[in-house]
């Protein structure tokens, strides 16, 4: 009967802790997974180093991609860029990038996520491949041949719309492999006060150039699921309705997208599913292709894009 | 009956929900606007780690107060966690033993990255820091909109 009532209470705790769970989210879960199984431990269930297994386990799940802060991911993503950076000429051209940027910071503040740690920065690849980049906390870089697929500015703002659809969905972030963080996360979290010793920042070193890999080799080589690029192409409609651009120049986008696709090449038909397939989703969503665009709109992409 | 009451409130202070709503800016730059909207005018700015009263939310928008001015920011640039800006502090050591803050500078950080470039030579930061500078002022995209017949 005693251990019936033992078994009762830490269930009736565990329980709790689910609940929690599920009403909280991990960092809560945390805690709770800990002092349920110190409760169970106290009442018998549980051995007291299974208590310590138990929270060990606790605090091993919760150190994902959720865990980084967005000074973290401001830092994760600067690498990331420069990453990119090895393989691609940036263009220097003032005023396009100058465009790019208005465009991108104007469209990131209808987002789901306006503010990060650093802000949303573009820059123009000076190179013909179709391709863009969303580093996490929101540097974005996008090719001349991308560029060159937009025939309007409704339609280079959802390119831009796009990119900033993975940054605020944590898409790149998401790439980090599971356990990656782990040990980083936990001395970080032990060696609060202090500065890191020699050991500890190479540990932490190391975890940061694999979860740079992790999100550079997706980005650059196997690229995201179609589910995580239909959800940006979705965040994107969201982004452009907000901001007041026509939602169907990322139709429009695409079909000029489509006429030069080659599934062979090594550039965005590498990392995205084709064009047609995004239309047809868009279709889905009820989003049929326009290549308006109100003549203010146009003048001023028409004299930025120049240089391209 | 006294056990489920108990829990309840372990719940309850776990889940901060009687605590006063205090949250912190995880942005490095905040501005504090007028309306909830960045359409609003920019009425102050707040820095990372600053601690701020919530006085009211509004469409992902919170009304804070600190330091006796008023105004309004996104929910993005905040964070429940106390954000503890330098190490050595009492609050560095709660760091330590809870979860319940977050720790500004460490972790995959300039340190780190100074490592990092250590180790990886022909990576250039220049381009990267280049981008960074790159902030249109918020009244110009204001204006950007406004030409463009775009969101007003």
């Amino acid at each position: 009967m005693k251990t019936i009532s033992r078994m009762h209470w830490a269930g009736t705790g565990i329980a709790a802790a689910a609940l929690l769970w599920a009403a909280t989210g991990c960092e809560t879960v945390n805690q709770i997974t800990g002092a349920v199984a110190d409760a169970a431990a106290g009442a018998g269930v549980i051995t007291k180093d299974q208590a310590e297994s138990t929270k060990r386990v606790g605090t091993a799940v919760t150190k994902t991609f959720q865990d980084i802060t967005p000074e973290q991911e401001y830092y994760i993503g600067r690498t990331v860029a420069a990453t990119v950076l090895t393989g691609y000429q940036p263009k220097d051209a003032k005023a396009l990038n100058e465009y790019l940027n208005t465009v991108g910071q104007t469209l990131a503040q209808f987002s789901g996520r306006p503010e990060t740690f650093g802000g949303y920065h573009f820059l123009t690849l000076d190179s013909d491949e179709i391709n863009a980049f969303a580093a996490p906390g929101g540097l974005i870089l996008v090719t001349r041949g991308l560029l060159k697929c937009c025939q309007t500015e409704d339609e280079l703002a959802s390119v831009l719309a796009h990119e900033i659809g993975h940054v605020e969905k944590l898409h790149g972030l998401r790439a980090i492999r599971t356990g990656r963080l782990n040990s980083a996360l936990t001395i970080l979290a032990v060696e609060a006060g202090k500065n890191l010793a020699g050991e500890q920042l190479a540990e932490v070193t190391k975890a940061f150039d694999e979860s740079i890999n992790d999100i550079t080799g997706t980005l650059m080589n196997s690229g995201y699921s179609r589910k995580l690029e239909y959800e940006a192409d979705a965040a994107a409609i969201e982004i452009l309705k907000k901001a007041g651009y026509e939602a169907g120049a990322l139709v429009a986008m695409l079909e000029n997208m489509a006429k030069g696709w080659d599934s062979s090449r090594h550039d965005f038909a590498a990392t995205h599913p084709p064009p047609t397939d995004r239309i047809a989703q868009l279709q889905k969503l009820g989003i049929a292709s326009t290549t308006a665009s109100a003549n203010s709109r146009q003048q001023r992409f028409l004299a930025a894009t120049k240089a391209l | 009956m006294k056990k489920w009451i108990l829990m309840c409130c372990a719940a309850l202070v776990a889940t901060g929900a009687w605590a006063a709503k205090e949250m912190s800016v995880q942005v490095r730059d905040g501005q504090l606007r007028n309306r909830a909207s960045f359409l609003g005018t920019v009425t102050g700015t707040v820095a990372y780690g600053d601690r701020v009263t919530v006085n009211q939310t509004q469409a992902g928008w919170c009304e804070v107060t600190i330091a006796g001015k008023t105004g309004w920011i996104h929910e993005s640039a905040l964070t429940p966690k106390r954000v503890v800006v330098g190490s050595g502090t009492d609050d560095a050591r709660i760091g330590a033993s809870g979860e319940e803050v977050a720790l500004a500078g460490k972790g995959f950080s300039k340190e780190v990255e100074a490592e990092y470039k250590k180790q990886n030579a022909k990576l250039d930061y220049t381009w990267v820091d280049w981008m960074g500078k790159q902030t249109v002022p918020a009244e110009q995209l204001v204006q950007f909109l406004k030409q463009g017949d775009l969101a007003q």
